[in-house]
């Protein structure tokens, strides 16, 4: 592991990639701070600037701005209730509340900190956790890959839209058919292209990306410009108050956080779970843990309860690598968009990522560590200045995103089908979203899409048609009895759900 | 009538899965593949069969967390333009080329979405894209392809 170490600090700490990580924890603080846009958002739109990079660089670039977009969801969470990210939702619960008694810095200062810890705890964690996984999954199969990753889109289903699960598994057959158009790998027949030389190739997943994402979310902003939901309610930007922390404020801090650390980097490592159930789990764990006094100060501006879902929302980023890094399969939309910029560098993902590329795998947790410190680096002092972005006028940023999400694709192709194919998986999305149909079941059924196919026909040509690897090995089996559970627990849910009035 | 708009989309869906399952079966394999536990079709086939069954799902059982969107507060009319605006940008950008076209996109959905400080939607838009298109083509070396400069002389 001490050799991965330096193998990972040599790469991670050239000039170049230090450049990438500031770069990506600014942009992706700036981002991640305009509301409706996430880290998802962010990454999508550095894709195309990442492969003029080598592989490794491109995802320390990206790792840097997921954190900075995390952290930047948190500031107009705090400062506009307007939260960036679902997973800062509940950092608004006692952020904006401090923030209304005038001590926005001191908010601000607690969140960079408890962010700044949790993503470092996690890091520590993966770093033991990764090489241990990525040995055990070498033992998985074709059958085991097919199933985990049946359940890791069922998970993401059912922890991705409370009470819509049906809605999310509809996104995620859609997201696996999108998949399947174009040449089909193994015999290169051509399938749904219509004849379409266009779509020989299949669709881009970064149009996929940028359509679902960027340009929906663009989109989605002028429709709902006039909601009086979504009008902020104005803490001032300019004078945001002390960022100093006292010494009672830290000792309470000292006890929240490594516990929310822990919770957060299991529930991220989960596959489908993520930051934003890690922040709510965090948040009522913590409710639960203090004594009467302070749980009466929870909703009010508590520290503790701004500090621990701050931690946890880091603390699974990290997590959610783990998946990733060591089976393949993405454990959250983030990292499923990473996933597949990762493919696009010709590097497949996977438990011998570590012994065929060790730079890559080494330097991305490496950069974890430093992109946290660059964080807490670039944020605290920047805290004053970076409030006022929040002040962009709708009118030239909803433009831009779109200038740069159109851009990025045509850059990719030079063809204006894909301009016309991304305008109009765009317009799907914003009336989609308007009907609460998430979009991250859609991005990591169509990264897995091809993956899984692949895994099912091996599977079958090995069985000769049979059905029965399902069960085969208790490993499959209890992958797929554990989706089955989550399926059945949620129709369930669905048909014996009382409806109010 | 009240319609509820959620179980419309899930209409749609199945009549797509419908679509995408007919399509599906006349995918044409090679004839020694026809009879194999897994060809080009196979998996596709599946597919349309879960998309069906989910979305049937969604239309027969009921719906507790029925969405209610205030179709008045929403802006249809400039999301529209905009969008229109986008599918100009994306007929002209080949024949006219990436800086002008561009430009008059920004520009243009600079003034749909309610601007009026002419300067800083000048600045925004062709000084930019001029900016944008040097880190593109000048350092980043990425070709674009601008047959309305090469007319005016300023690309080879």
């Amino acid at each position: 592991m001490i050799e991965g170490i330096l193998i990972g600090l040599t790469t991670a700490l050239t000039l170049q990639n230090i450049l990438m990580v500031m770069l990506g924890c600014f942009f992706g603080t700036i981002i991640g701070m305009l509301p409706g846009l996430g880290p998802m958002t962010a990454i999508a739109l550095m894709i195309p600037i990442t492969y003029g990079f080598d592989p490794a660089t491109g995802l320390i670039l990206m790792a840097g701005v997921y954190y900075g977009a995390v952290f930047g969801g948190s500031t107009s969470s705090i400062l506009l209730n307007a939260p960036g990210v679902p997973g800062t939702v509940a950092t608004s619960f006692d952020g904006y509340p401090m923030a209304q008694q005038g001590k926005a810095g001191k908010a601000l200062a607690i969140a960079a900190w408890s962010s700044f810890a949790g993503g470092t705890l996690s890091a520590i964690y993966l770093l033991f956790m990764a090489p241990s996984l990525s040995k055990v999954s070498l033992s998985f199969r074709s059958p085991d890959y097919f199933a985990l990753m049946i359940l890791g889109l069922t998970a993401i289903a059912a922890f991705s839209s409370k009470g819509q699960f049906l809605k999310a598994m509809m996104m995620v057959v859609l997201g696996l058919m999108l998949a399947s158009v174009g040449q089909d790998s193994l015999s290169d027949i051509t399938r749904f292209t219509f004849n379409n030389m266009n779509l020989t190739d299949g669709i881009s997943f970064v149009l996929v990306v940028m359509a679902t994402f960027a340009m929906s979310e663009a989109l989605t902003i002028i429709l709902k410009r006039n909601d009086p939901a979504s009008a902020a309610k104005q803490v001032s930007l300019t004078e945001l108050g002390s960022i100093k922390i006292n010494k009672e404020e830290r000792t309470k801090m000292y006890k929240t956080i490594p516990r929310s650390s822990v919770i957060g980097f299991l529930i991220g490592v989960l596959p489908g779970a993520g930051a934003t159930i890690a922040s709510f789990l965090a948040y009522g764990m913590e409710r639960n843990i203090v004594n009467d006094e302070e749980k009466e100060k929870f909703g009010k501006g508590s520290v503790n309860g701004l500090s621990a879902p701050e931690t946890a929302n880091n603390a699974a980023c990290s997590g959610s690598f783990v998946p990733m890094l060591t089976l393949g399969i993405p454990g959250s939309g983030t990292t499923a968009v990473m996933l597949g910029a990762l493919l696009g560098f010709g590097v497949q993902p996977g438990p011998r990522l570590y012994m065929t590329n060790p730079e890559i795998f080494w330097s991305i947790i490496m950069s974890m560590y430093i992109g946290m410190v660059i964080l807490l680096i670039l944020n605290l002092p920047l805290i004053p200045y970076i409030a006022r972005i929040l002040a962009v006028p709708k009118n030239y940023l909803i433009p831009l995103i779109l200038f740069f999400s159109i851009t990025g694709i045509y850059v990719m192709s030079f063809n204006n089908f894909d301009i016309y194919l991304m305008i109009g998986i765009a317009v799907v999305a914003t009336f989609m979203r308007l009907y609460d149909f998430p979009m991250p079941p859609l991005i990591l059924a169509f990264v897995l899409g091809g993956l899984m196919e692949e895994n099912l026909r091996r599977s079958l040509l090995l069985s000769n048609g049979s059905w029965e690897f399902l069960w085969d090995r208790t490993l499959t089996a209890c992958i797929l009895l554990t989706t089955i559970l989550i399926v059945v627990w949620h129709i369930y849910k669905t048909m014996f759900k009382k409806t109010k009035g | 009538m009240n319609i509820n708009t959620t179980k419309v989309i899930s209409l749609l869906f199945f009549i797509f899965s419908a679509f995408y399952l007919y399509t599906a079966y006349q995918i044409q394999v090679f004839a020694f593949d026809e009879n194999a536990p897994f060809n080009a079709r196979t998996f596709p086939i599946y597919l349309g069969y879960a998309g069906l069954f989910f979305s049937g799902l969604k239309l027969i059982l009921p719906d507790p967390n029925t969405i209610k969107v205030q179709h008045k507060t929403l802006e249809y009319k400039k999301t529209l333009i905009l969008i229109i605006i986008a599918i100009i940008y994306g007929a002209t950008i080949l024949k006219v080329g990436y800086f002008l076209t561009t430009s008059l996109f920004l520009f243009s959905s600079y003034f749909f979405l309610g601007e009026r400080r002419w300067v800083l939607m000048f600045l925004l838009s062709f000084p930019f894209v001029a900016a944008f298109m040097y880190l593109l083509h000048g350092v980043l070396d990425i070709y674009l392809r601008d047959p309305f400069l090469q007319s005016i002389g300023v690309m080879g």
